[in-house]
């Protein structure tokens, strides 16, 4: 018999960005609130200088990510082949402990575009039917731009977030993206400063007719209060952003823009080390009791709760929704179930320029550092000709400038003297074009539990289905050929490519992008998601499960400005609705 | 590299810029920072993990992969202490694989784009990728590893990374490849030769002199906007030594 805990009003499962929003909107609703958190404690002096600023630890070592010995993935790419455990960290990073992934991401903050909340309505206007992929499973979100804008508003101030205004109330700005969605207010903070490849990226892509601006960012430009009273510095351009904690208070995290003002509201508490290993239902299966988990002695504890919030990392959440029996599983054979169904990631690639006379000081900079152009965004451009839907953000960013991960011509001597040449001739004299490219939810991409791997409380592992599909494939060529023609005119001294062409396949050595998202999604229609548009379980109505996970397909950018923007959306609906009167938000029918 | 007027920019590099980091270091690693420890000499270091035998290997391998001054401009591996670096990731979490799933069955027939697989942490990847190369060296030369002529060590590093060295007939059970191991090596000797001091290699900051690294400065809010200039500065460490 499990421990037993007294009973919250509403159990946080996992303090990262999702689980401090929810802290904080439903303390201010009145509610007695617990998180629970299965890494450690992390708080802003764990990140004083100049801890963070060691490459080994944090960059290659990965310090502060999940160990796959707490919780691996096996992964497949098809359902004839046998998933094997990620033994080890490689193609994605999810983050552990308090804070999550948002206290070492990168902190580019962009919005999805009105289109991309509505991919299903574009597709079914914009392609004739037969064009794409028949085991295509997109949707649409289920939620509009005009009902997420405040949210995105108010989730940017929290952040502080640095750029520049494109699109003001329908009035296009210059300099900024004219293809964003019509902002109610402009961006809080002025864009980071330029280094020198985004000046000559935006002017190629200028001369080419495209639109740059720079990427927005939640490495903020200005000293910002944001509304909680917290307050950030101004970058100082460190180098140590993208896997590291932040070392200035300049980048927006849990730590530096909520938890401080969570942790002083006496209806708010934490537990860290405490890791759920599933959610407990009432013996009718239509609403959860609390919580089960496994504290730091590996004592079995239940939290009772009136409410439970999964705010892990998107694949965690539907790992708790499948061991909890929240839902149906997804069967991509028999097709049904939702848990699991239209799990999708991120496509990249990539040209190398490498510049004998030029030096770009790659160490100067800030985490989202770069120019970005949107022009090939689903609707901006006619992709039905190519073949796919879809898009990309086209880019050179500068996140970092750490040597271990120094960038070499792929014709360069691995080692011995050769190599010792190239370091010294390429370090601080290569710069990059990126493409982030989106990817579709398909039949076959998928989640579920493995049959033979489990970790250690015996809860069987997730099991990834993922391939790049023919759809990516035909994206990423076309994107290839873009930028390799700004590579033209730039005339690097040697250059080198990277990209999902046709043919390959998914790999899980090397890094690809921790945009891991769906598999528990939000939608109207029960048949086809595993959440209502609220980030309500459809099963469970006392269940909410804000995060990537409800992203139906993926779109051409970073996640966390939307699942930022859907979790208020969603604490909204519950202060003002499900509060008063705990039920389903939506009827099945 | 070349810059037009490398006179007068140095000079005002140094009025400009000098001053306002190293003020700023001092106050900052002497509050948070450890007092350094002065690097080992790698004659006098006494390997915790390696056997006598293995660190003759682990020695004579690093100076092929990162060989010194002798070869041509930078410094070298055992110029810098990887080394020393190598054997003390041994004894980490890294070593040790304490942060892996290493939980069975282990299927050793998959496709290797599913990544690593082996029963192994990589301690055990290095006693056994050592004691396969140095009987092949046996077999094929009489002699052990570090015993060979540099171009003849070359050409057995060569068969390692092409997986031309058949560790199943050296008598591995579990599939370990003589690629597997050398990437590994490679990977930790670069890693050696350009982490920070903190971790025993990158003697002195020698391999971040040589390519520019400013090391843990971590403020360039004063230098970002210097497009197209070379940063003045030497690197400094974790503990505060300066370059």
């Amino acid at each position: 018999m499990a421990k037993q805990q007294p009973r919250v009003d509403a159990v946080i499962v996992g303090l990262g960005w999702t689980g401090s929003i929810m802290g904080m909107e439903l303390t201010d609703a009145g509610l007695n609130v617990l998180a629970l958190e299965r890494g450690a404690d992390r708080t802003n002096e764990d990140f004083a200088y100049p801890k963070p600023a060691d490459e080994l630890e944090y960059g290659i070592r990965h310090t502060m990510m999940q160990k796959p010995k707490q919780s691996a993935v096996t992964i497949r790419r098809n359902l004839d082949e046998r998933a094997l455990p990620q033994r080890k960290l490689g193609a994605f990073l999810p983050g552990d402990g308090v804070g999550g992934a948002g206290a070492h991401w990168t902190g580019v903050l962009i919005r999805p575009t009105p289109t991309d909340l509505q991919l299903k309505t574009f597709a079914d206007q914009a392609f004739e039917p037969g064009v794409l992929q028949e085991d295509m499973q997109i949707q649409d979100f289920g939620v509009t731009w005009d009902e997420l804008e405040p949210h995105f508003t108010f989730f940017e101030k929290v952040c502080g977030q640095s750029g520049t205004t494109g699109n003001l109330n329908g009035s296009i700005k210059e300099g900024g993206d004219p293809f964003e969605g019509p902002r109610s207010e402009p961006y809080p903070l002025p864009a980071l400063q330029d280094t020198q490849n985004t000046e000559m990226f935006e002017k190629a892509a200028k001369q080419l007719g495209y639109h740059p601006f720079p990427n927005p960012s939640a490495n903020v430009s200005r000293a910002w209060t944001n509304p909680y009273g917290m307050q950030l510095g101004p970058c100082n351009y460190c180098g140590f952003c993208s896997r590291y904690g932040c070392l200035n208070y300049s980048k927006a995290s849990p730590q530096t823009c909520i938890l401080n003002a969570l942790k002083q509201r006496s209806n708010f508490a934490y537990r860290t080390n405490a890791n759920v290993t599933r959610v407990e239902l009432a013996p009718d299966g239509k609403t959860a009791t609390g919580v089960t988990y496994i504290d730091d002695n590996g004592e079995e504890i239940f939290q009772p709760a009136d409410m439970v919030i999964l705010a892990s990392y998107s694949l965690n959440n539907v790992r708790l929704m499948l061991n909890s029996g929240i839902g149906q599983m997804y069967d991509p054979i028999a097709r049904t179930g939702t848990v699991g169904r239209n799990y999708a990631y991120q496509i990249g690639g990539g040209i190398n320029l490498y510049f004998d006379d030029i030096e770009f000081n790659p160490f100067a900079t800030a985490g989202a550092t770069g120019k970005m152009f949107n022009d090939f965004s689903p609707g901006n451009f006619d992709s039905a000709q190519y073949g796919f839907i879809g898009g990309a953000k086209m880019h050179s960013s500068q996140a970092s400038g750490t040597p271990i991960k120094t960038p070499l011509p792929k014709n360069a001597p691995k080692w011995g003297q050769g190599y010792k040449d190239a370091l010294q001739k390429y370090y601080g004299h290569h710069m990059k074009l990126s493409m982030t490219g989106s990817v579709m939810s398909y039949r076959s991409n998928m989640l579920d539990l493995d049959p033979t791997w489990k970790d250690p409380y015996g809860m069987p592992l997730l099991r990834m289905t993922f391939d790049w599909k023919e759809n990516e494939h035909r994206l990423s060529r076309f994107m290839r050929d873009r930028l390799s023609e700004i590579a033209d005119i730039l005339k690097p001294d040697y250059r080198d490519e990277g990209f999902q062409l046709e043919g390959s396949h998914f790999k899980v050595t090397s890094y690809v992008s921790t945009h891991n998202v769906g598999g528990a999604v939000m939608g109207t229609d029960p048949s086809n998601s595993a959440l209502n548009r609220y980030l309500q379980s459809w099963d469970v109505h006392n269940v909410f499960v804000p995060g990537g996970n409800a992203f139906p397909q993926n779109f051409q950018a970073n996640p966390t400005d939307l699942i930022g923007a859907l979790t208020y959306w969603s604490a909204k609906k519950i202060r003002e609705d499900y509060l008063k009167n705990p039920g389903p938000l939506m009827s099945r029918s | 590299m070349s810059q037009p007027d490398n006179a007068s920019r140095r000079a005002f590099l140094r009025n400009t810029f000098t001053l306002i980091p190293t003020v700023g270091l001092a106050g900052g690693v002497s509050l948070t920072a450890k007092a350094a420890e002065p690097p080992p000499n790698l004659g006098d270091y006494q390997p915790a993990f390696f056997s006598d035998e293995e660190w003759a290997f682990l020695l004579a391998a690093c100076d092929r992969l990162i060989p010194g001054e002798s070869a041509g401009k930078g410094p070298g591996a055992l110029d810098t202490n990887v080394p020393v670096f190598i054997d003390r990731q041994m004894d980490s979490p890294y070593g040790h694989a304490e942060r892996w799933y290493m939980e069975g069955p282990y299927v050793l027939d998959g496709s290797p784009d599913l990544g690593f697989q082996y029963p192994y942490t990589p301690r055990d990847v290095y006693q056994k990728g050592i004691a396969m190369t140095q009987q092949y060296c046996q077999q094929q030369h009489g002699k052990r590893f570090d015993q060979l002529d540099a171009d003849t060590q070359d050409s057995v590093l060569k068969a390692l990374e092409a997986n031309d060295i058949d560790f199943a007939s050296l008598g591995e059970s579990q599939k370990l490849e003589a690629s597997e191991f050398f990437s590994s090596l490679l990977e930790n000797t670069k890693e050696g030769y350009l982490a920070d001091p903190i971790h025993g290699g990158n003697k002195h900051m020698a391999a971040w002199k040589m390519v520019g690294f400013p090391g843990a400065r971590a403020n360039f809010r004063d230098w970002v906007d210097q497009h197209n200039v070379e940063y003045p500065l030497g690197p400094v460490s974790l503990t505060g030594e300066r370059g």
